[in-house]
């Protein structure tokens, strides 16, 4: 065990699985680092963020491919090599680059195993960064995972904390299924305790990051930490809270969840994506399905306006959830009292 | 000042701990306690637990609220004579969290604590040495099925103020090797010896739990110039009985709601185990090969259901001293395994415990291991 970044955590978690399956391999733009360059040094670079360095010189040229900047090719390429036989790690980057490469996740990979009676497996993971906070702009800071949510035939992975992200990318790098796996950019400092043994973390299973009585918080990547910030400051004032990190959002752990909300009454989602369609309103829509009789407040979503994110450092801050939002959300819920009837 | 003021602390369960939380008094204010007497429930990352009073007095003040998290040193309560003033007490809580200090309670220990990775053969043993081994004897801890140096956190660090006590990760358990060969206490007894020989030791006081306690006795029949003495708690390999639902729970269970009834099963007082205690224990099963390395313990100690060794005939031709602990309320191994044996080995039987009466009767089983090995 050692403390770990979340960029070690997906680092290692990486060459771990490479080196226990000589089928892993690694495309994508400089994922081997700036090897196309004039400078001529090898894995200088290791990805836009510096999460894959180190992998080309320990796994060569083969199994760590730099690809053209046509995220149509190389994302077709390795849903095809996934379909027979190999298992590729692809690096989207940005994950606002989807726009260029949608088809062959949509249309193909996730549809293989269905539309070939499930003789075709497509064990394909693409990686992807996502997220605002970082002042990259409208372009490379969208939280888009309510999109590929809603795709049959994709699973999707969002951790929450170095340790979730390396047993979440090892259990998807094992799944025979095209998984997207997506990093909050801002996140990739962040450290903790992580072992250093490989580990996976079952997908469909949501980490109760803390328990309490008066509100459950439904929080998605990132979101969870700041969900666990707001509920050390509620707790002072007696407001106890639930925090739930799915960790997936498909599959959905729908019944911890609904459990939590039985318990608690009342709930609060935490949700960076834009706020139509997104995960908040389909956690929302789920507990006013089957859990309706439980609730003793009404549902709280804390989601950004329905814009491109901002650019500006003042406008982007408060596009964002913030502790401070969600603070003030749980103790709207919590405060809340039902009329009684005449 | 009229009276004595004594501060009561957050205490320091364990090597690793550095933080807790105050999770309920168990005494309101204005009650009188005698030393020994439990004040308050104390919960940290690994479990929850009593928290005994040090001294005699009257709880005067409950400084920290219930639900507060606190580092290790901070002022929790107060306890003072009943001569002694409010105002007095109310300086004495100012003074001390004017001069507290949070790190240095761990800055004392750290020195005297290390956690090392020692080779074994082809194995990497995780151990976690304390005390000084210029001044006191040597005593091993040997944890069961399941277990880690955790499982001794209420021992280790009481024992270390007095003697050099080494606490290991058996093979597939913790961060040692996830191999764990052929799974029987003959195989993890050779790992023991040769742990004790790369880490120089000539002999120690061993003290073994549950399959800890089996391993202990095969130690003790193959390599006696190596054990000075034995304590074993709540130990297999005395009996044939042995609660299935247990091991196969552990075994089996991969998330919290599964797991958590399986570790109730450990203790008398189902309290103790808390959400980091099951956290803990789910992630330790997510290493790669530790369910594997679990069943092939499991099949190797406890086929068919039964106990599959033997190891009462040890303590008939040991001659050394051997000490039994066990709580009565096993629900894994039963106590009656330590009837009829030899009249030289003394038997202690807790009341109101479960199979971990390290955890649960600490002050009394650290009293009884350090009087034993004194």
């Amino acid at each position: 065990m050692s403390r770990k970044s979340f960029r070690q955590a997906i680092n290692e978690a990486l060459r771990q699985e490479m080196r226990r399956d000589p089928r892993v391999i690694l495309m994508g733009e400089d994922v081997a680092g700036g090897r196309g360059g004039t400078s001529g040094v090898k894995d200088a670079w290791g990805g836009v963020l510096g999460v894959t360095k180190g992998l080309l010189t320990e796994f060569g040229e083969d199994r760590v491919l730099d690809t053209p900047i046509t995220e149509a090719s190389y994302i077709g390429a390795a849903a095809g090599a996934a379909a027979t036989g190999l298992r590729p790690v692809a690096e989207l980057m940005f994950v606002d680059f989807i726009g260029c490469c949608l088809d062959q996740i949509m249309n193909q990979a996730a549809k293989f195993r269905y539309m070939f009676g499930g003789k075709a497996r497509t064990p394909l993971v693409i990686r992807a960064m996502y997220g605002a906070g970082f002042n990259a702009a409208a372009q490379h800071s969208q939280a888009l995972y309510p999109l590929f949510t809603h795709i049959p035939g994709l699973k999707v992975v969002v951790p929450s904390s170095p340790y979730e992200a390396k047993g979440l990318l090892i259990e998807a790098i094992r799944d025979d299924d095209p998984v997207i796996f997506l990093e909050n950019k801002v996140m990739y400092d962040d450290e903790e305790d992580v072992p250093d043994e490989p580990y996976t973390i079952p997908f469909g299973e949501a980490n109760l990051t803390r328990e309490g009585d008066d509100v459950t918080i439904v929080a998605f990547g990132r979101m969870v930490n700041l969900a666990n910030q707001a509920a050390d400051r509620l707790e002072k004032d007696g407001i106890s809270c639930t925090v739930i990190d799915p960790r997936t959002t498909s599959p959905l752990d729908t019944g911890t969840i609904l459990d939590c909300v039985a318990d608690t009454g009342r709930l609060v989602i935490v949700d960076e994506s834009s706020p139509r369609c997104n995960l908040a309103t389909d956690v929302a829509a789920l507990v006013a399905e089957e859990a309706f009789d439980a609730l003793k407040a009404p549902i709280r979503r804390v989601v950004p306006p329905h814009t491109p994110v901002p650019f500006a450092t003042v406008l982007e801050n408060l596009y964002m959830p913030s502790v401070e939002k969600i603070e003030a959300a749980v103790r709207s819920v919590a405060a809340y009292r039902v009329k009684e009837e005449a | 000042m009229s009276g004595t003021i004594t501060p009561i602390t957050m205490p320091k369960f364990g090597l690793a701990m550095t933080e807790g939380k105050l999770a309920s008094w168990s005494l309101p204010v204005g009650k009188e306690v005698k030393a020994g007497d439990e004040i308050a429930d104390i919960e940290t990352s690994k479990i929850t637990n009593g928290y005994e009073s040090p001294a005699a007095g009257i709880l005067r003040r409950q400084v920290a609220p219930e639900g507060e998290m606190l580092p290790v040193g901070a002022l929790i309560g107060v306890l003072a004579d009943a001569d002694v003033s409010d105002a007095e007490i109310d300086a004495f809580i100012q003074n001390f969290n004017d001069n507290f200090s949070s790190g240095e309670t761990e800055d004392k220990n750290s020195d005297a604590t290390a956690r090392k990775i020692v080779d074994v053969g082809d194995l990497k043993i995780s151990v976690q040495e304390s005390g000084n081994r210029e001044t006191g004897s040597s005593v091993l801890l040997i944890h069961g099925f399941g277990g880690d140096v955790s499982n001794w956190m209420l021992t280790q660090s009481a024992l270390a103020s007095s003697h050099h006590v080494i606490a290991f990760d058996l093979p597939g358990h913790g961060e040692s090797t996830k191999q764990v060969g052929d799974g029987t206490p003959t195989g993890f007894a050779k790992t023991v010896e040769d742990l004790i020989k790369a880490l120089d030791l000539s002999e120690a006081h061993v003290v073994g739990h549950s399959l800890g306690g089996a391993i202990a006795l095969e130690l003790a029949k193959s390599a006696p110039n190596l054990v000075k003495s034995l304590i074993l708690i709540a130990p297999a390999g005395l009996g044939q009985d042995i609660n299935m639902n247990f091991i196969n729970g552990f075994i089996d269970a991969d998330r919290r709601k599964t797991l958590e009834p399986v570790l109730q099963y450990l203790v008398h007082d189902k309290s103790l185990i808390s959400r980091q205690m099951v956290e803990g224990i789910i992630r330790y099963k997510r290493l790669d090969g530790v369910v594997s390395g679990l069943k092939t313990i499991a099949s190797a100690n406890f086929p068919d259901g039964k106990q599959a060794v033997s190891l009462r005939s040890v303590l008939e031709t040991f001659d050394k001293p051997v000490q039994i602990l066990w709580g009565e309320q096993d629900e894994i191994l039963s106590t009656k395994d330590a009837d009829g044996l030899p009249a030289t080995i003394g038997v202690t039987r807790f009341p109101e415990t479960g199979h971990m009466p390290q955890l649960e009767q600490a002050a009394a089983v650290n009293k009884k291991i350090s009087q034993f090995i004194e």
